[in-house]
């Protein structure tokens, strides 16, 4: 094993990890991943949890140490980097209560005077939609006001790379979609972001990259439309049929690939949605035949993450 | 900000939020006041303190003072550092630039603050209410007893902090801790009445010792009020803690 060494590297890469491995007793929950995030790029950290996901994260932060591999932060290693480090990184972090004797402005101005170059408290706070809220107590704060203060404490030193550790678990769908637009506004910023979430939808609204983590392995990584080989995986049509028309007067293509399903519905998985279509409704208009619900879909970020994950948990 | 500027802002925040915590301004400032009035109600009459016969209302004066600076400096301290690393506002101030150093230094300034202003709260009250007086010549003994006792209850806080798992248990902790001791030091009842064996068992901690330092300046009349072996044997709990607490002290929650 080799020690973690305190030199600077020069990179364009915001993050750049090689061989990370972190063993907590004989267990080891990180098992030599690289990572590279590219500046001014938004990266979704997946997996579930006790996948090694928050350790990473912690180490990037500079929480946690580590048993080997060479890890750079914004050209520092986050073990051995100082208060100037430090002052370059914004951290939303997964639990944090916030001082109940405080108003929302009052604790952005007391974060806002730890750093050298702080963005301006009045235009941080609007950033995140509080501004209404500015001399309220945090008590006054709903759970996504919250979460967003949290935004704002993260962004006051105006760094350079924002940590951002599942920023809306416990979000309701407006609220989610809210903290959305304050993340891509982040991206108008020119901020790399380092985004870790369960949820899939989220990752692909806001990343310009994924990768999944499982039992301390990289197991997947590329574009929200390409990973896991997403963009070659075959589409799904499907519709119902009346109870007068069998599957088995499809025309013999289409017959061949399809299949009744509990649901009630007609499934046809095909390499070639649009010819398959075509036959399909030319074959519908011909027969006077309805076709009930007829929906295409491609496999969503979810499958494929659920496929990837449960592959590792059952290898074959 | 130079350091200083950076200590202040912080410090001013701290002492905000202090004011702002009703169970602060209640268990601190309030409930001290309350026990004074109190006892100087209930108890009448004198009592011997170092060969001096004093009047119980001078006696408690003191001992209240040891229950204000102990409540400020010691419970209310704990509380406020095990709420604050169980939230996660620790480890978030550990992310940003802040120095570690002034996290801490201000916590404790806040609790030493609080202490000194109680005493003086107190002894105000005392004077007024009750006449009270000290000789002016111990005035300088008071102010050292006060200050050292403040000082090394604030390091005793970070060390006992980190045996408290839960901010839920951190009241409990320190209350049971420190209400039987302050029978049993001569801070509610005088010496003289109490058993000597539990003197004796209250003679291995601060409050007795503190306690002691705090009567010192009323009963001395010819010196500068000055009890040097309590304040020393106070200051080495403060040392010993604090050195406890510099190799234990975590600013993560306990939950991870």
């Amino acid at each position: 094993m080799r020690a973690p060494t305190a030199r600077a590297q020069v990179s364009a890469s915001a993050i750049e990890v090689r061989g990370l491995r972190k063993s907590y007793g004989a267990h080891e929950v990180v098992r030599g991943i690289d990572i590279e995030v590219g500046e001014g790029e938004i990266f979704a950290f997946l997996g579930p949890n006790g996948a090694g996901k928050t350790t990473t994260v912690e180490i990037l932060e500079g929480y946690r140490s580590r048993n080997a591999g060479e890890v750079s932060v914004l050209g520092a290693d986050p073990a051995a980097a100082g208060r100037s480090w430090r002052s370059r990184i914004g951290l939303v972090l997964q639990s944090c209560t916030m001082p109940a004797e405080l108003t929302v402005r009052e604790l952005v101005e007391l974060y806002a005077g730890y750093y050298r170059h702080p963005r301006s408290s009045a235009e941080t706070i609007e950033l995140v939609g509080l501004a209404e809220k500015r001399d309220a107590r945090t008590t006054q704060l709903s759970g996504g006001q919250l979460r967003r203060l949290d935004v704002a404490l993260a962004l006051i030193g105006d760094p350079e790379l924002v940590f951002l550790d599942e920023p809306t678990t416990g979000f309701d769908p407006s609220a989610r979609h809210h903290a959305w637009e304050v993340i891509s506004d982040l991206r108008e910023l020119g901020k790399t972001i380092f985004l870790t979430t369960h949820y899939m939808d989220e990752a692909e609204a806001l990343a310009d990259r994924v990768a999944v983590i499982a039992a301390g392995e990289i197991v997947a990584e590329g574009t929200p439309e390409t990973l896991g080989g997403r963009d070659h995986a075959r589409t799904d049509v499907s519709f119902t049929l009346s109870s007068a028309t069998t599957v088995a007067e499809l025309p013999g293509e289409l017959a061949a690939a399809a299949q009744l399903r509990e649901d009630g519905r007609v499934h046809v998985t095909a390499l070639e949605p649009a010819r398959a279509l075509h036959t399909l409704t030319g074959w519908a208009l011909e027969h006077r035949v309805q076709l009930g619900d007829l929906s295409v879909s491609r496999p969503t970020l979810e499958d494929v993450y659920l496929q990837l994950i449960d592959a590792n948990e059952h290898p074959q | 900000m130079s350091g200083v500027e950076l200590f202040a802002h912080q410090f001013r925040s701290d002492l905000v939020r202090f004011w702002r915590n009703p169970q602060s301004r209640y268990f601190t400032i309030l409930l001290p006041i309350v026990f004074l009035v109190i006892f100087a109600a209930i108890f009448k009459g004198t009592t011997i303190v170092d060969g001096r016969r004093i009047d119980i209302t001078t006696f408690y004066v003191p001992g209240i003072m040891t229950l204000g600076i102990i409540s400020a400096a010691f419970v209310n301290l704990t509380q406020a550092i095990v709420t604050q690393r169980e939230n996660g506002e620790f480890k978030r101030l550990r992310g940003t630039p802040l120095p570690a150093g002034i996290v801490i230094g201000s916590r404790a300034l806040v609790g030493v603050v609080v202490a000194v202003a109680m005493s003086a709260l107190l002894l105000l009250i005392g004077r007024l209410a009750y006449d009270v007086r000290l000789p002016h010549t111990t005035m300088v003994g008071l102010v050292i007893a006060v200050v050292v006792g403040a000082a090394a209850f604030s390091c005793i806080s970070f060390a006992v902090a980190t045996r408290i798992a839960a901010a839920d248990t951190a009241p409990a902790a320190t209350n049971l801790t420190v209400l039987p001791l302050y029978f049993i030091s001569g801070v509610f009842v005088p010496e003289g009445q109490i058993p000597k064996f539990l003197r004796g068992v209250a003679t291995v901690f601060p409050i007795h010792h503190l306690s002691r330092a705090l009567l010192r300046p009323i009963t001395d009349t010819h010196g500068l009020g000055i009890a040097g072996t309590d304040l020393l044997i106070v200051g080495a709990w403060g040392v010993a803690a604090l050195l406890f607490a510099a190799r234990t002290f975590q600013w993560s929650p306990r939950a991870e």
